[in-house]
C-alpha cells in the first residue's frame, strides 16, 4: 500500500517528522514501512521555461533553435529536435532540463554544441520525467510536455507536476485491511504520534430528482452479499480530472484514466471501499439482482476477456443477465464509455472467501478482489459512495441524484469486548495502569467506557483479549515490554535417546570421513528407474503430489538411494577425484490401497542412513565404516549375508546386514549398470540403514569389562577350502569349536592364485586365547587350535597348510 | 712404575681425545683396560713389587683406571652426542611440506547450525520435538486459526497430495501435535523440513527448514518470549548483538511479532545486505493464540504461552555469506568442506 505522505495532512498532522522518522515510528507501532521513497528522486535543476523564440538550425532540417525564458535572468538557448516545436510553439511552457540536470534512469545533461550550436539543456517529455500520459492528459504523446499556461515559469518542475512528494510503501497484514486505504493508515500515524485525527463527513448537494425512479437493488444472497449500496449520477460528463486528483493517484501507485474512473480508485485508496462503476444505460430494466451466476453463464468482463461463471461465484445482474463479477470485476456490457450519461456508484460489501475462491478460480485477482476477501467493514458502504459523489459535484462531473438504494443485511451494531486491564498486563508482562491502556485504545478509535471496550466497525480483526493486548502493545511499544528470561515450571531440556543415537551415527560418519549431503524429499519418478527397480517394485508406489514444481519434484521418495547416486554424480562430473556422503534422509512409505498410494492418508515416515563414496574406500573399507556404526552404537550380533536380488547392487557384492533376526539395512557396490547411468566408470558404494532398525538393536546399556590380568596366546591357523565357503561361516565354527578361552579370532589372509589349486583359496585366521584366571598352558593352547582344525576339517573340508 | 703408570694415562687421554666412533673408543677401552690392556699388564707386574709398595702402587693402579674410565665414559658422551647430531642432521626434513590429508568428514552447514541452534535450546531447558513433513490441513493450518479460504493460506503456496493432506509450509504443525500430547509445562522446539511450491532460484527453495518454537505453561508472558529470544540472538550472532520487536500477524500467535537483527554489516546504517533497512529479519514470534490451545484443551484462562519460528537457510546464508540457497542441495564436497 502506497501512501504519498501529504495525503496525510487532510486528516491529521504530520509537522515536524521527517520520512525517516515516520518509516521508524511507524513500522514500530505495527505497519510495516518497506521503504519512504521521494517521487522526484532522480529529477535535478529540471524548471519550467517559456519558450520565447524558435530558428531554424542553420545547418539541420529537423533541429531548431530555441531561447527560453528559464528565469535565469538571461534566456537559455536550447537545440532540440523535437516534432512539435515549431515557430507555433513560442510562448508555451514546458520542462527544461538545465545545464548539470538529471532525469530518471540515471540520465544526466549537460550543455554541449549539436551541429555546432550550443545547447545549454534541453526540453523534455512526459515520458522522460517518467510521468504516464494520464497524468498530464493534455500533453502530446511524442514530443515535449507544454504545461498549461497559468504555469509560474523558473520554478522546480517537481513542484509542478506533484512530484514534489514522498510515498511511504507498507507491507499490510492480511488482518488489516483497514489499513489498506489513506484513512486507515492516518488513523494509525495519529495514533502512533499522538496527533489529532479527524475524517470529515461527505457532503452532498444532490440535484433532486428521487432514485427510486430509476432502479431497485434485490439481493438473493445476503451472506454473500450483507450489504449493497448504490447511488446514480445523471448527466455525466467524461472528461480528464484535476491536476491534483491525478497527482495523488499517480503517487500512491494508479493510473489516472477519467474522471469517474478515478473517482472511483481515489475512494477506494481513501476509504479502502472498492467502488465500482457501470453505465445505466445497460440495465435492462432498472434492475440490480445480486445472485449467484446460473450455471452455463457467463461474462466479458472489461479486460475483454470472456468468463464462464458458475454458481459458487457470485454476479451482479440486471432483470435478466449479469453485469459485473461481484468484487472482482465489470463487465464489459456495463463499462462506463465516452457516450455514458448516467452512473450507477456501486459500493457493496461481500463475503470474503466467496471473492477469494472466485478470483482464484478465473485466475484474476484484482485490486478489489485482493480487498474483499480479507473481509470488508460494511459500515463503510454508505461514507464512500457519499464520499465518490460528493467529489462528482466538486469535479463538476455529474448531477447527484438524491435517495440512495441501500440493501443491508449486515448487522452494523456495535462489538464490545470485556476491559481487562489486568489480564493485558497479565500476557504482556507488563504493568500499565487501566486509564494509560485506556487511552491507547482510544487512539485507535476505540471506546472505553466502564469495564467494556466498544470495537470501532473497521476493526474486523478484533475478536478477544488477546487482540486487544496487541492495540496496548504496540502503542506501548514492544520495546518498553521488560524482557524475561525464565518463568514458569523448570524443565529438562536435551536430546530424547533416539535423537542421541542419530547423532552418533553421524559422528561415526563424520570420523570416517563421510561428509553430510542433504537432498530434495520429493523426487522424478524416473528416479526409480535409474536404481533399476523392477516395474512392479512395491517401491514405485510414492505419494504423489497433486500440483508440483514440475515432474522432477512430483514425488515423495521411497528410497534416498538415487538422490544418494545423484550427489556422488554431480561431485564425480565436477572433477572431484573422490567423494564421500551420508544423509539421514526421510522416506515416505504410502499406505497401499488397490494397488496406488492411498492420498488420504499419511505415508509413514522413516529416517534413511544412505552413505555414498567413491575413489577411495574399498568394499571392505566401506564395509568396516558400517560394522563401525554398529559398534558405536552397541548392536550385538551383527551379521551379513548375501544378497544377490537387489537389483540396485552388484549381485556378487552386496550385502543384508542383520542384528539378530533384524534386517538393519543393506549395502553394496552400486550394480555397473546404474554406475554407469550416474556417469560412473569405476565402483560406487552405498549402504541404506534403517536408522529405525539400528535404535531398535542398539543396546543403551554399556558394561565395563576388566582388562584382563592374564597374558594372551596367539596361533595362526591357514587352510586351504573351496573357494564357495563363506569366511563367516568358518570363523563362527571356530568360535564354536574352541569355547571360551577363544578371545577373538580375526581372519587376517585370503590367497588365491600361485600355489593354490583352481577352485580353492588359502584362509588364515589368527586366534588370541586368554583365561580369566590363570595363564594358558601351551598344551591347552595347542588343543584349542587342533579343535579349530578339526571343526574347520569337519565342516568344510578344509586342509591344513604346513 | 708411578711414572709408567702416569705415562699411560697420558697416553689414554690423549688415544680418547682422538676417537670419533663407538668402535674407535672400544679399541682404545681394550687397549688400556682389557684383559690384555696395559693397565691389566701392570698389575700382573704386581708380583714383581715390594710388598710394602704394593698397597700404594695398587691404589695408584686403581686412581689410573678409574681415571681412564672416567675419560671413557665423557669421551663416549662426546661421541654419542656427535652421532646423535650427525643422525639429526641426516634425519632433517622439509618442514615446509605439505601434511598428509587426513579424511573427516564435514557436518552439512545447515546441521552445524541446527546442532548450535538447538544446543543453545537445549541449555534453556528446551526439548527437541518432531512431526512428520507429510501432515494433515488440520495441523497446519485448520487447528492453528487458518481456515480453509484464509488470505493467510495466500502467502504460503501449499503442495498437496489430497485435499487434507499436503506438504507442511511450516514447523508450527508441530505445535498442536506436541500440545496434543504433552499438557505443560511444555518447552519444545521443533526444526525441519517445510515446503512451499517456490520455483527454485538463488533466494527459492521448494525446500527449506524452519525451527520452531513453542513454550506453554503458567503465567507465560511476551516478557519471556523477548527475553529468550533475545538471549537466543545474542548467542547465535554475539553478545554485542542488537534485536528489535516489531508488530507483525500471524493467524495463531496474538499478539505477534517479528524479531529483526540490526544489520552486522552496517550496524544499523543500512547498505546491500540489509536492503538500506538496518535491519534483518530473523524469526517471527508471539503469543500462542487462545483458539490454538482451546484446541489442544489447553485452558487459555489457565495457562499463556509464546511459540516462534527461525528460518534455517537463511540464518546459515546471513552467517556465511552464501548467496545461493542451491548450494544446500547440491552436495558438493568443495562446498561441503567449508564448514
Amino acid at each position: 500500500m502506497k501512501l504519498p505522505l501529504s495525503w496525510l495532512k487532510d486528516y491529521t498532522n504530520i509537522d515536524g517528522i521527517s520520512p525517516a522518522e515516520f518509516d521508524a515510528a511507524m513500522t514500530m507501532s505495527g505497519s510495516k514501512v518497506e521503504c519512504v521513497d521521494y517521487l522526484g528522486a532522480e529529477i535535478n535543476n529540471v524548471v519550467t521555461g517559456k519558450i520565447l523564440s524558435v530558428e531554424k538550425h542553420p545547418d539541420s532540417d529537423h533541429l531548431v533553435i530555441c531561447q527560453i525564458d528559464a528565469g535565469q535572468g538571461e534566456p537559455v538557448q536550447i537545440v532540440t529536435g523535437a516534432p512539435n516545436v515549431t515557430e507555433n510553439s513560442i510562448g508555451e511552457i514546458c520542462p527544461v532540463c538545465l545545464h548539470k540536470s538529471t532525469l530518471p534512469g540515471g540520465v544526466k545533461i549537460t550543455r554541449g554544441k549539436l551541429r555546432g550550436v550550443m545547447s545549454n539543456g534541453m526540453m523534455c517529455s512526459f515520458q522522460e520525467l517518467g510521468l504516464e500520459h494520464g497524468c498530464v492528459p493534455y500533453a502530446c504523446d511524442n514530443g515535449i510536455l507544454f504545461l498549461p499556461q497559468d504555469t509560474p515559469i523558473g520554478v522546480d518542475i517537481k513542484g509542478v507536476l506533484g512530484l514534489d512528494e514522498y510515498v511511504a510503501d507498507f507491507e499490510i497484514t492480511s488482518n488489516r485491511p483497514d489499513c489498506l486505504s489513506i484513512i486507515g493508515l492516518a488513523r494509525e500515524t495519529a495514533a502512533t504520534f499522538q496527533r489529532p485525527f479527524v475524517v470529515k463527513d461527505p457532503e452532498v448537494k444532490g440535484c433532486g430528482d428521487d432514485i427510486a425512479n430509476y432502479v431497485s437493488v434485490q439481493v438473493n444472497e445476503p451472506t454473500l452479499c450483507p450489504r449493497y449500496s448504490a447511488k446514480i449520477v445523471k448527466n455525466i460528463k467524461i472528461e480528464p480530472s484535476p491536476a491534483w486528483l491525478r497527482e495523488r493517484l499517480f503517487a500512491a501507485g494508479v493510473r489516472p484514466i477519467n474522471n469517474i474512473v478515478d473517482i472511483t480508485n481515489y475512494v477506494m485508496l481513501e476509504y479502502g471501499q472498492p467502488m465500482h462503476a457501470f453505465d445505466y444505460a445497460c440495465l435492462s430494466d432498472g434492475k440490480i439482482v445480486v445472485r449467484r451466476p446460473k450455471p452455463g453463464e457467463s461474462i466479458q468482463t472489461l479486460d475483454g476477456q470472456d468468463r464462464a461463471i458458475t454458481p459458487e461465484m457470485l454476479a451482479i445482474c440486471d432483470g435478466s443477465k449479469p453485469v459485473a463479477i461481484a468484487g472482482v470485476m465489470g463487465g464489459a456490457n456495463s463499462e462506463i464509455t465516452e457516450n455514458t450519461k448516467t452512473v450507477v456508484f456501486e459500493s457493496a460489501c461481500f463475503h470474503g472467501a466467496t471473492i477469494r475462491i472466485t478470483a482464484k478460480t478465473l485466475g484474476m485477482r484484482t485490486e478489489a478482489s485482493g480487498r474483499f476477501e480479507k473481509g470488508l467493514d460494511p459500515s463503510l458502504t454508505m461514507p464512500a459512495l457519499l464520499r465518490a459523489c460528493e467529489l462528482i459535484e466538486e469535479l463538476g462531473a455529474g448531477e447527484v441524484i438524491d435517495g440512495v438504494v441501500d440493501a443491508c443485511a449486515a448487522d452494523l451494531t456495535s462489538k464490545t469486548l470485556p476491559f481487562e486491564p489486568e489480564k493485558i498486563n497479565a500476557l504482556l508482562g507488563t504493568n500499565l495502569p487501566a486509564q494509560t491502556q485506556a487511552e491507547m485504545l482510544e487512539r485507535l478509535e476505540f471506546q472505553v467506557q466502564g469495564n467494556t471496550v466498544t470495537i470501532p466497525s473497521f476493526r474486523i480483526d478484533i475478536a478477544r483479549m488477546c487482540d486487544l493486548a496487541e492495540e496496548v502493545a504496540r502503542m506501548f511499544g514492544y520495546d518498553n515490554i521488560p524482557v524475561r528470561l525464565y518463568a514458569g515450571d523448570t524443565t529438562q531440556g536435551g536430546l530424547s535417546a533416539r535423537q542421541q543415537l542419530e547423532r552418533a551415527a553421524a559422528n561415526v560418519c563424520l570420523s570416517a570421513g563421510f561428509d553430510e549431503s542433504m537432498s530434495h524429499s520429493f523426487i522424478s519418478p524416473k528416479f526409480y528407474d535409474a536404481i533399476n527397480l523392477p516395474a512392479d517394485d512395491v517401491r514405485r508406489i510414492s505419494t504423489t503430489i497433486l500440483n508440483p514444481l514440475g515432474e522432477d519434484f512430483s514425488v515423495m521418495r521411497t528410497t534416498v538411494l538415487p538422490s544418494m547416486l545423484d550427489s556422488l554424480s554431480h561431485n564425480h562430473a565436477h572433477r572431484n577425484p573422490t567423494a564421500s556422503l551420508y544423509e539421514l534422509g526421510t522416506i515416505y512409505t504410502p499406505v497401499i490401497k488397490d494397488g496406488k498410494a492411498d492420498a488420504e492418508q499419511l505415508p509413514q515416515e522413516e529416517k534413511i542412513l544412505t552413505l555414498g563414496s567413491y575413489g577411495r574406500l574399498s568394499f571392505f573399507q566401506f564395509k568396516g565404516v558400517i560394522e563401525a556404526i554398529c559398534r558405536e552404537l552397541n548392536i550385538k550380533n551383527v551379521s551379513f549375508t548375501a544378497d544377490t536380488e537387489n537389483p540396485s547392487y552388484h549381485p556378487g557384492r552386496c550385502a543384508k546386514v542383520f542384528a539378530g533376526d533384524t534386517l538393519l539395512g543393506v549395502f553394496g557396490t552400486a550394480h555397473p549398470i546404474i554406475a554407469k547411468k550416474y556417469g560412473f566408470s569405476t565402483d560406487v558404494l552405498a549402504a541404506e540403514l534403517r536408522m529405525e532398525a539400528l535404535a531398535a538393536c542398539a543396546d543403551p546399556v554399556k558394561l565395563y569389562q576388566p582388562l584382563p590380568k592374564f597374558p594372551a596366546s596367539t596361533r595362526d591357523i591357514a587352510v586351504l577350502v573351496d573357494d564357495s565357503v563363506p569366511a563367516a561361516a568358518m570363523q563362527q565354527a571356530i568360535e564354536e569349536a574352541v569355547g571360551a578361552i577363544l578371545e577373538n579370532t580375526r581372519l587376517f589372509d585370503v590367497y588365491k592364485g600361485k600355489g593354490i589349486p583352481e577352485g580353492k583359496k588359502s584362509v588364515a585366521y589368527s586366534m588370541s586365547l586368554r583365561a580369566a584366571d590363570r595363564t594358558l598352558k601351551d598344551e591347552e593352547c595347542d588343543q584349542a587350535m587342533q579343535q579349530a582344525i578339526t571343526a574347520l576339517e569337519k565342516g568344510f573340508g578344509a586342509v591344513l597348510r604346513s | 712404575m708411578k711414572q709408567q703408570l702416569e705415562a699411560i694415562l697420558a697416553s689414554a687421554k690423549k688415544e680418547l681425545g682422538e676417537t670419533r666412533t663407538a668402535r674407535e673408543l672400544d679399541a682404545v677401552r681394550v687397549r688400556f683396560l682389557g684383559k690384555k690392556g696395559e693397565l691389566t699388564a701392570i698389575l700382573k707386574g704386581m708380583k714383581n713389587v715390594a710388598p710394602e709398595e704394593r698397597p700404594v702402587i695398587g691404589q695408584l693402579v686403581n686412581d689410573v683406571r678409574a681415571a681412564v674410565e672416567t675419560a671413557l665414559d665423557q669421551q663416549g658422551q662426546i661421541i654419542e652426542r656427535l652421532a646423535l647430531d650427525a643422525r639429526l642432521k641426516s634425519e632433517t626434513l622439509d618442514v615446509t611440506m605439505p601434511g598428509e590429508d587426513i579424511v573427516l568428514g564435514h557436518k552439512h552447514p545447515l546441521t552445524a547450525v541446527l546442532d548450535e541452534i538447538k544446543d543453545i535450546f537445549i541449555g534453556l531447558g528446551f526439548q527437541i520435538a518432531e512431526g512428520p513433513e507429510v501432515e494433515l490441513d488440520h495441523y497446519n493450518f485448520e487447528a492453528l486459526n487458518i481456515p480453509k479460504d484464509h488470505p493467510a493460506r495466500d502467502t504460503q503456496d501449499t503442495f498437496y497430495i489430497s485435499d487434507n493432506i499436503l506438504l507442511r509450509t511450516q514447523t508450527s504443525s508441530v505445535q498442536v501435535r506436541v500440545m496434543e500430547k504433552q499438557k505443560p509445562p511444555i518447552r519444545i522446539i521443533a526444526p525441519g523440513r517445510v515446503f512451499r511450491s517456490d520455483a527454485v532460484d538463488a533466494t527459492h527453495s521448494p525446500l527449506f527448514h524452519q525451527i520452531e518454537g513453542l513454550v506453554v505453561d503458567k503465567g507465560i508472558t511476551m516478557s519471556d518470549l523477548k527475553g529468550v529470544l533475545e538471549l537466543f540472538a545474542k548467542r547465535l550472532y554475539g553478545e554485542d548483538t542488537i534485536v528489535r520487536f516489531r508488530p507483525h500477524h500471524f493467524p495463531f500467535t496474538e499478539p505477534s511479532a517479528e524479531m529483526d537483527i540490526q544489520c552486522y554489516q552496517c550496524h544499523g546504517k543500512g547498505c546491500r545486505l540489509c536492503k538500506g533497512e538496518g535491519w534483518i529479519e530473523l524469526l517471527g514470534c508471539g503469543v500462542v493464540h487462545p483458539k490454538v490451545l482451546e484446541v489442544c484443551d489447553i485452558d487459555p484462562e489457565v495457562y499463556s504461552g509464546y511459540a516462534f519460528g527461525i528460518g534455517l537457510e537463511r540464518t546459515v546464508m546471513g552467517r556465511f555469506k552464501i548467496d545461493d540457497i542451491r548450494s544446500f542441495y547440491e552436495n558438493d564436497i568443495r562446498f561441503l568442506h567449508q564448514f
